[in-house]
């Protein structure tokens, strides 16, 4: 069993927590995910890692309450304990030799996007972060990345924090403006790397995507989290879990992946409405 | 007096139209009336050639001999001598090219149902043995076992049984691998592979879940923590896919995850957290053992109709006679000489958000006719050019074999693989290219059996235990 050692909610659909797990914690890298259940009954879902105490044994999750596992995660509190947690799984995020970096994050995304800029930022390399929310409510992990950022740029879809628009606003600004860099890295949901990657491909600067789709092992037995790159007029199969999940953002068939992301979405939605239902009633 | 009916006894089996419904057993097994009719038609041949059939050299007659006078507990210590999961071989061993294929009593007749036999003796075992497997004392020295999967399961039995601290490794969050996530409850009930882990349990074997070697520990590290020897019995890993057009659609599978969404997660419950694509019409590529689970599974999830689609004739079905008739009782279609050049899918052309869009409406095949042989003997399959043609279907599942996993290759070195990806070892021993590693199953063959796979893990047992008596 793995104990919640810290919990702490980001805003009202996302949380934060701290989980006891040594062995991942020994190891884990920026851009590495794991897979847990919360329960004897759950199913596996992967996670990024958004941090990891070496000396503490602990990993750091955070997560949207998106459906019915994550509901339930977010209903367990300090000191209980997750049924399974296992990593770290897939290739770190590729930082070495980057001297200036464009990170782009995302909604829940930035909680992946921030480890990878503050060991970019702590290997000297000069970071410019992008991150977006829908609006202010949902803003996360602003002063995180206000330290690790030499520039930080924060927009809302509405205008009410930041700045209005989308993160390829000021992207789409600096490459306008001649800014270059070694690599864009964009974390986040498909359709924000989608438009990352199209506003990137006219500079020919390297855009590195991390990919997050249905999984089940995380090990590569299942074949689940394939998705597909076009690679010298080819298309190539590949498996997010042990290839990825970073994958050449110019390469990836964004459309087939947001479509396979999409497979049991009605059974999802009805097992989130179950779930939430159950914990009404309990609350009653 | 021998038995000497040329038929075998017939195995009791749920009826195929209530089982095509239900995940219970298929096989109900022998009584004890029966098993002993049965052991009365083994003519206990002095050169005994059935136990040369047996990757683990089971002493065969003599567990019969001991059935003939009604000592199941007493046949069931002799198997046990050479193998530590009989209730999971009697249930799935292709015993008709294994021991069977050897009996004296084949050559006019039907041979001795020793599969059968077996089963019977490990469910006898099961249903009635009082005392838990003892504990042997330790010998003070720790052995890693990588995978809890037949192959590992064995090493770690055998290492057991002389006094070894075993430690296995599992990646998932149950043990028993294969048995676990890949064979269904139907061929194989998952309180039986339970049982088993139990014993080694009792025995003091270590099960530690969610380790995946090669991820969060290294096989260096094992090392490092005071293993002395470590066994890989990682299986096979990564699905193989076609390569043909529409393998992405929404609805293909690979037979590794339709069959763990069912057998690991549960998804054929009647309220599943984990979701699979349940009914309407299926078709399963490939001939093996495998495809014949998922084909049998789709079809008690619920689908109207289920093919398998290979491209071979039957002759050539690689998998256990049994299942395949246990498939066609049951009302799967077979279309063989058949192969899939693309699958079709559901694409609204004047709405790009129509949620069907994306999802398998079909899939193309072309006929085939059989060639010369191959280097392995067997006919090559030739496409019919211009033959192709739309068969309706709302599922596909892959399964048409796997390649080697890399995790444990790319971070261990020294450790030499073939072409293929399969770990290198010499065969007597299991030893790999790197020092204290011995490694058997699919991790080495690439996809096989259950019992090849024990019986790998019984040759490296036997030679880590001379190897650390040496050191």
């Amino acid at each position: 069993m793995y104990k919640i050692l810290k919990k702490e909610a980001l805003n009202p659909t996302v949380t934060k927590m701290e989980i006891q797990a040594p062995f991942v914690a020994a190891k884990a890298q920026p851009g590495q995910f794991v897979i847990l259940r919360v329960d004897e009954a759950g199913e596996r879902i992967p996670l990024t890692v958004a941090g990891y105490d070496r000396e503490k044994g602990s990993v750091t999750i955070i997560f949207q309450i998106v459906g019915a596992t994550t509901e339930r995660l977010n209903h367990l509190n300090e000191g209980d304990s997750l049924q399974d947690f296992v990593g770290p799984l897939g290739v770190a995020t590729r930082t070495q030799g980057l001297k200036k970096v464009c990170v782009v994050g995302g909604g829940v995304g930035c909680a992946i996007a921030l480890p990878v800029a503050k060991k970019l930022h702590d290997q000297g390399c000069a970071v410019t972060s992008i991150i977006g929310f829908r609006s202010k409510d949902l803003l996360i992990l602003e002063d995180e990345f206000r330290a690790c950022s030499d520039v930080l740029h924060v927009m809302t879809d509405d205008g009410s924090y930041g700045r209005e628009g989308n993160v390829c606003v000021p992207l789409n600004e600096m490459f306008a403006a001649g800014e270059t860099f070694d690599e864009v890295i964009a974390i986040g949901p498909l359709i924000m790397m989608k438009f990352v990657v199209e506003a990137t491909r006219p500079t020919g600067i390297p855009c590195v995507v991390s990919m997050n789709p249905i999984m089940i092992d995380g090990t590569g037995m299942c074949g689940g989290c394939r998705l597909t790159l076009r690679q010298d007029g080819k298309s190539v199969t590949k498996f997010a879990c042990v290839d990825g999940p970073d994958f050449d953002g110019y390469q990836v068939d964004f459309d087939e992946a947001m479509s396979r992301g999409a497979m049991y979405r009605d059974f999802e939605r009805h097992a989130y409405e179950e779930t939430c239902n159950l914990f009404k009633k309990e609350a009653q | 007096m021998a038995n000497m009916n040329p038929k075998k006894n017939p195995m009791p089996t749920q009826d195929p139209k209530v089982r095509a419904h239900n995940f219970s057993e298929v096989a109900l097994g022998y009584d004890e009336a029966t098993a002993i009719d049965e052991a009365l038609r083994c003519l206990n041949c002095k050169n005994m050639p059935c136990v040369s059939g047996c990757p683990v050299n089971i002493h065969i007659p003599a567990f019969i001999e001991k059935i003939k006078e009604g000592d199941f507990e007493g046949a069931y210590q002799i198997i046990q001598q050479s193998s530590s999961l009989p209730a999971v071989c009697g249930r799935v061993c292709p015993q008709e090219t294994q021991c069977e294929s050897k009996c004296v009593r084949g050559i006019k007749g039907e041979p001795v149902g020793i599969g059968r036999l077996e089963r019977f003796v490990a469910d006898w075992h099961n249903a009635h043995a009082q005392a838990a497997p003892e504990k042997v004392p330790s010998n003070g020295h720790k052995v890693a076992v990588v995978g809890s999967g037949p192959s590992g399961l064995t090493c770690a039995g055998d290492l057991a049984k002389k006094g070894y601290e075993v430690t296995v490794f599992e990646a998932l969050h149950t043990a028993g691998g294969v048995l676990v996530y890949g064979i269904p409850e139907f061929r194989l009930p998952k309180s039986i592979v339970q049982k088993e882990v139990d014993n080694l349990t009792a025995m003091g074997v270590k099960m530690e879940t969610n380790m995946v070697i090669g991820k969060t520990l290294t096989i260096d590290e094992l090392f490092d923590m005071g293993f002395e020897a470590v066994f890989v019995g990682s299986g096979a890993g990564l699905p193989n896919f076609m390569g043909i057009p529409g393998e992405s659609l929404k609805g293909v599978y690979s037979a590794n995850e339709f069959l763990t969404r069912s057998n690991l997660m549960k998804a054929y419950k009647d309220e599943p957290v984990t979701p699979i694509m349940k009914g309407g019409k299926v078709a399963v590529v490939g001939g093996g053992n495998v495809a014949m689970d998922a084909a049998r599974t789709a079809l008690r999830l619920g689908a109207e109709k289920v093919y398998i689609v290979y491209r071979r004739s039957l002759e050539e079905l690689p998998a256990r006679k049994e299942e395949v008739e246990h498939a066609m009782e049951e009302g799967i279609e077979f279309k063989l000489l058949h192969n899939p050049v693309e699958i079709l899918g559901y694409q609204n052309p004047d709405d790009k958000r129509d949620p069907k869009n994306g999802f398998v409406t079909g899939m193309r095949c072309i006929k085939m006719e059989l060639g010369e042989p191959d280097e392995k003997g067997r006919r090559r399959p030739i496409p019919i050019e211009g033959s192709e043609f739309d068969i309706d279907v709302d599922t596909v599942v892959m399964s048409i074999g796997t390649s080697p996993n890399p995790l444990i290759k790319s971070t261990t070195e020294g450790l030499e693989v073939n072409r293929h990806g399969g770990i290198i070892v010499e065969e007597q021993t299991g030893a790999t290219t790197k020092a204290g590693v011995y490694a058997g199953g699919d991790a080495v063959t690439g996809a096989a059996t259950v019992i090849s796979a024990m019986g790998a893990g019984k040759v490296a047992a036997k030679a880590i235990d001379e190897y650390l008596a040496k050191k």
